[in-house]
């Protein structure tokens, strides 16, 4: 018996990502509220308030800097909500997936619509940021419109590793290791809230292997009417990681559930 | 004719969870339009014998058949022709009882149209007419499993698996989903039911096959069994002095009973004897009863707790 095999999808994923679409429809407009005000909060509170006592960061004010950043974070956020705290309410307490997978619906296709369910909301919710620092000013050029499909690859990135966690995780409890031994340093590492320039050589090194980083690499210049630097490279890593992290989290889910 | 087919056909099958044989070479075979009913006490192996059956755990030995196709291996194809009600709810609770329907059935890629057009009829079958929009977290244990039942029709399949269907239920609320199976079983569907209530077996199965620690120890129709494994008349004797008189004269007059607290239940051929005896010794109270599913049960699984 074994859990290593190719992944068995179907369109029935799509009627995985449609039941949750559809919860999110009756709270949609508390969800997205939600979504914003928390990113909203810090970018206002320190990007008036702490950059007022800066100069022009990466060569814009301060406030724009945070706001790409701000970005990339809310998506990486919203991704691991989703699939972390919602996702195990679906699989383990409500038993979602398996009234699921008594239909004619595999386990794969289940994970594959949490999976890109949870990535459409976490575009959702940077998409939802871009809208607001684009009607406050901050977003200039058309390039930005790229931004969108770099916040999805964010996001599928983000819900691939989060559903690896939540099929490894035995309670709730479990989640705080990942958003304060990851999650939390990741955001301090990547760029998001100052350039990583300022971190020392050795950190700066270990910046280039968070996917935070490349999300950021590649949106912020977007934002900011220039091209991605190291575009190809960004994508392929998001990409990479996107797809060996739900790899991870079929086969961790499978030996979860159909043991 | 598809229909002489066995709808679901198990042969030798085993299944381990860490070195314990959980199921140790269960074979049976349904018939269709039949009513068949995995009979045993917890831990016996019945649910996991369904999880198998459905494809959701790998066997490790025997075979499956489910609708002609082979599982696991096409155990996709093979759901799609089968409704399940599982042991413990797991309805939608972010959802009315319509949507939770209208949810389930795209499962099977029925269209929005066509699943709209079954609603109504799936929740007048549920006895859930008037509440189309009515949160399922209001709604008591017994309207849960009938939504869950009607749920499991959504996709008209030809087999039902029941995992306990009325474990939990009150009476009135056990009766209405017999009834309910007993409608679906006339409209010529198959079911497969596992339980531990005997009356359930009796009234709703036409076979039973009894299980305990992984294996099938009996099986036949709830009557075979009754006739086959146990004495016709059982005579059950309670009192202080029960334990007693089993000791010292239980033995002249019954060919074979067990002692379990103040009770003594003697199964005879011919109760008359007994029943004579019993009639000078009036500090016993006596209960005289034809044999039932229940007694072949205790019989062949024993009296002690399985926790």
């Amino acid at each position: 018996m074994s859990i290593f095999f190719a992944p068995q999808l179907s369109r029935r994923a799509l009627a995985v990502w449609q039941r949750n679409f559809l919860v999110w429809k009756k709270l949609a407009i508390p969800s997205v509220l939600g979504n914003l005000a928390d990113p909203m909060i810090y970018l206002f509170g320190l990007g008036y308030g702490l950059g007022g006592l800066l100069p022009h960061v990466g060569g814009v004010p301060y406030i724009v800097f945070l706001a790409a950043g701000t970005v990339c974070s809310s998506t990486m956020n919203a991704a691991s909500f989703e699939t972390l705290y919602s996702g195990f309410s679906r699989m383990h307490v409500q038993k979602t997936w398996e009234a699921i997978m008594n239909a004619p619906v595999s386990l794969d296709d289940v994970v594959a619509g949490e999976w890109l369910w949870a990535a459409a909301k976490a575009t959702l919710s940077g998409a939802a940021i871009l809208v607001v620092i684009a009607a406050l000013g901050f977003v200039h050029s058309p390039l930005a419109l790229w931004a969108l499909p770099a916040i999805f690859l964010t996001g599928l990135c983000f819900s691939a590793m989060g559903l690896i966690i939540t099929a490894l995780a035995p309670s709730y409890d479990f989640f705080m290791y990942y958003f304060t031994l990851l999650i939390t340093p990741m955001m301090l590492l990547s760029g998001v809230f100052f350039p990583i320039e300022q971190l020392s050589a050795g950190i700066q090194a270990a910046s280039h292997l968070l996917p935070l980083s490349h999300s950021v690499q590649l949106i912020r210049p977007l934002l900011s009417g220039t091209v991605p630097a190291t575009a190809a490279l960004n994508i392929v890593v998001l990409f990479g990681i996107s797809i060996a992290a739900f790899a991870a989290a079929l086969v961790l889910t499978r030996r979860r559930l159909l043991s | 004719m598809e229909a002489l087919t066995s709808p679901l056909a198990v042969d030798s099958l085993r299944k381990s969870y860490a070195g314990r044989e959980v199921v140790a070479g269960v074979s049976f075979k349904l018939a269709p339009g039949e009513c068949f009913g995995l009979l045993g006490p917890n831990g016996a192996g019945k649910t996991t014998t369904l999880r198998c059956c459905l494809g959701l755990t790998p066997p490790g030995a025997g075979s499956i058949t489910l609708n002609d196709e082979p599982v696991p291996a096409r155990a996709r194809q093979a759901r799609e022709r089968v409704g399940v009600v599982p042991q413990f709810d797991n309805l939608d609770p972010d959802f009315n009882c319509a949507e939770n329907l209208h949810v389930y059935g795209r499962y099977f890629s029925l269209s929005d149209a066509a699943i709209r057009a079954r609603i109504p009829r799936l929740l007048e079958f549920a006895g859930l007419a008037g509440k189309a929009d009515t949160s399922i977290r209001v709604l008591s244990g017994g309207m849960k499993r009938r939504l869950t039942l009607a749920r499991a029709l959504v996709n008209d399949p030809d087999l039902l698996m029941l995992d306990e269907p009325t474990t939990g239920l009150d009476p009135q609320a056990r009766h209405l989903i017999w009834e309910r199976l007993k409608q679906l079983l006339g409209e010529g569907k198959t079911i497969l039911l596992t339980t531990h209530f005997m009356d359930e077996a009796e009234r709703l199965c036409h076979r039973i096959a009894i299980m305990d620690e992984g294996r099938i120890i009996a099986q036949g129709s709830p009557r075979e069994l009754i006739a086959g494994q146990i004495e016709p008349q059982v005579v059950e004797v309670y009192g202080e002095d029960a334990p007693g008189w089993a000791r010292d004269e239980a033995g002249r007059f019954a060919k074979r009973h067990e002692v379990s607290g103040e009770t003594v239940f003697c199964y005879v051929d011919d109760a008359a004897p007994l029943l004579a005896h019993l009639e000078r010794k009036p500090q016993l109270r006596t209960l005289h009863r034809p044999a039932n599913l229940e007694d072949v049960f205790l019989k062949l699984t024993g009296r002690e707790l399985r926790d």
